[in-house]
């Protein structure tokens, strides 16, 4: 079985976790707004081998969080809640 | 025994010519590289000899022709799509099928089945509705059949499924519905391009594009670098690592698709049956394995390894369909990569790096449309213009939010 290591729960089956993307620059931090730049933001993904910072959900808790995973070998690197980087998870 | 098969047994050597010749090495330039050994790229150098002419061309396969998507899917064949662009394009595709193993003069065993898309619940007949409705009026057979049509035809199935998922109210019936032998269909092509003077290199990996003043140049591998003005990435769940090459942006995220088949058994199941609620698909090859297929893994991965939920899922949805499989062992499961887009729709031809051409976006529909893709690409490559089947299937749509929402049609996973 494959485990997650929730911030708030610790190590969980990933049965237990829903995958919500890539983590991605908030659009409304951008001052120009044009279209090119919104059509960027809402369809193009960073799809490409290595590691990713991506958004994970604990479903029985109701926690979204950050997680680093290879998306090759699907090594979890290090999770942890957003914002709280610095801290290891 | 056959004359032919007691000359095997008594030959030292291969009595039968190789599909296709393993040049010993790359030439130094090519009017055009295909990045790619499965079915689209074998499909383009196939038709850019035989329509266009253009024969100075390399196909570069990392591992073996076929080894991607193209060996890996459940080889459903259909144009029942929802868009009147997809629903043009597959049909195309379904029509270039019926002839291809005379074209080839080799069998691709294309054997069409009528195919069944459950509905087990009535929104989901009500959309099965709509389907058909769009397809009868782009002119593909397509129809809502009731529960004794289906009983009739797939006397084996239980209706109710089992009374622990949510009982079958009608399903939308494609009867062209085909399977087909997907291997053949890459040594079918491969041998094509190949009698026509392409070349076709296995185990040579691309590992650059070189672009100058936004010009193809060349292409790196790893058996040194060819100079060419024309590149086809052919790569389908492998293209998010060439577009980074060239710094292309693209929504392409890859997830694994799983699937499975069990022993041989005698012919019972004709039809090809689809369920999205129980995340299931099977038919029941020439050989006689019931080879079925799962929905896409839950997250991007780019690795083709395979998981005991799937096959426990795909197991159980088989069970609720058909409870007397109980007893039947699964011999093989595995996975391949899929290059998903966010309308379900392909990414197809020019891009904005001139000479760079692109044939992406096959997620978990793109076997279906091998000879279309390879039609449409080469033609688009020898006439640096997108062919008019793929104009809505550029790259820039969705930088115009122009999108071709194919989900309803195409994200069952076949
Ligand atoms: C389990 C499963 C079931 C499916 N079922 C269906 C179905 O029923 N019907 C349907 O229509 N579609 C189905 N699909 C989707 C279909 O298989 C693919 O969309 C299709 O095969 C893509 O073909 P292709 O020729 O574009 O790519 P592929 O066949 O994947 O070929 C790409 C090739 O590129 C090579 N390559 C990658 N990188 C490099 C490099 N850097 N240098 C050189 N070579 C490289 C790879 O080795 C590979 O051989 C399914 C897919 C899966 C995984």
């Amino acid at each position: 079985m494959k485990i997650l290591n929730c911030p708030i729960n610790g190590p969980r089956p990933l049965q237990e976790f829903h995958f919500g993307g890539e983590l991605r620059p908030n659009p409304l931090d951008r001052k120009d707004g044009a279209d090119a730049d919104w059509a960027d933001y809402v369809f193009n993904r960073d799809g490409e081998p290595g590691v990713k910072r991506e958004w994970w959900y604990h479903i029985p808790s109701g926690t979204w969080f950050i997680a680093e995973r290879d998306n090759v070998t699907d090594q979890f690197q290090r999770t942890y809640l957003y914002g709280a980087e610095q801290t290891d998870g | 025994m056959p004359y032919r098969l007691l000359k095997y047994a008594l030959h030292k050597d291969h009595p039968e010519p190789r599909m296709f010749r393993a040049p010993e090495r790359l030439k130094e330039e090519y009017d055009a590289v295909i990045i790619g050994g499965g079915g689209h790229g074998l499909g383009a150098a196939y038709y850019l000899a035989k329509e266009h002419g253009i024969t100075s061309v390399a196909v570069l396969e990392k591992g073996y022709i076929g080894g991607g998507g193209t060996g890996r899917n459940t080889a459903i064949v259909r144009s029942n799509y929802l868009t009147p662009e997809g629903a043009r394009f597959y049909q195309e595709s379904v029509d270039l099928f019926r002839d291809l193993s005379r074209e080839f003069n080799f069998n691709l065993f294309y054997s069409e089945r009528g195919h069944f898309t459950l509905a087990h619940s009535p929104a989901s007949l009500n959309t099965q509705r709509w389907r058909a409705e769009v397809n009868k009026h782009l002119g593909i057979d397509s129809e809502v059949v009731d529960r004794a049509f289906i009983k009739k035809t797939v006397p084996e199935i239980d209706l109710d499924a089992g009374g622990h998922q949510a009982p079958i109210y009608g399903a939308l019936y494609h009867p062209p519905g085909a399977i087909a032998r997907h291997d053949a269909v890459a040594w079918g092509y491969a041998r094509g391009a190949d009698q026509r003077g392409a070349e076709i290199h296995q185990q040579t990996a691309v590992t650059g594009v070189e672009v100058r003043d936004g010009e193809v140049a060349g292409v790196h591998t790893d058996k040194g670098f060819i100079k060419t003005r024309k590149v086809l990435s052919a790569v389908a769940g492998w293209t998010t690592s060439i577009t980074r090459m060239v710094g292309l942006r693209t929504p392409l995220v890859i997830h694994p698709l799983q699937a499975l088949v069990t022993e041989p058994l005698k012919p019972w199941l004709n039809s090809i049956v689809v369920s999205a609620s129980l995340h299931l698909y099977m038919s029941q090859s020439s050989r006689g394995e019931l080879v079925a297929g799962a929905s896409l893994d839950p997250y991007e991965l780019i690795s083709m390894r395979s998981t005991l939920d799937f096959a426990e899922g795909m197991s159980a949805g088989m069970l609720d369909l058909f409870p007397f499989l109980g007893d039947v062992k699964i011999l093989r499961q595995w996975a391949g990569l899929c290059d998903m887009t966010p309308d379900f729709s392909p990414i197809m031809g020019t891009t904005p790096i001139k000479g760079f051409y692109i044939d992406a976006g096959w997620g978990t529909w793109g076997f279906k449309a091998t000879p279309v893709s390879g039609k449409t690409m080469a033609w688009t490559m020898a006439n640096d213009h997108d062919h008019e089947l793929i104009k809505a299937f550029n790259l820039s749509r969705f930088g115009r939010f122009q999108l071709v929402g194919e989900k309803g049609a195409a994200s069952v996973g076949h």
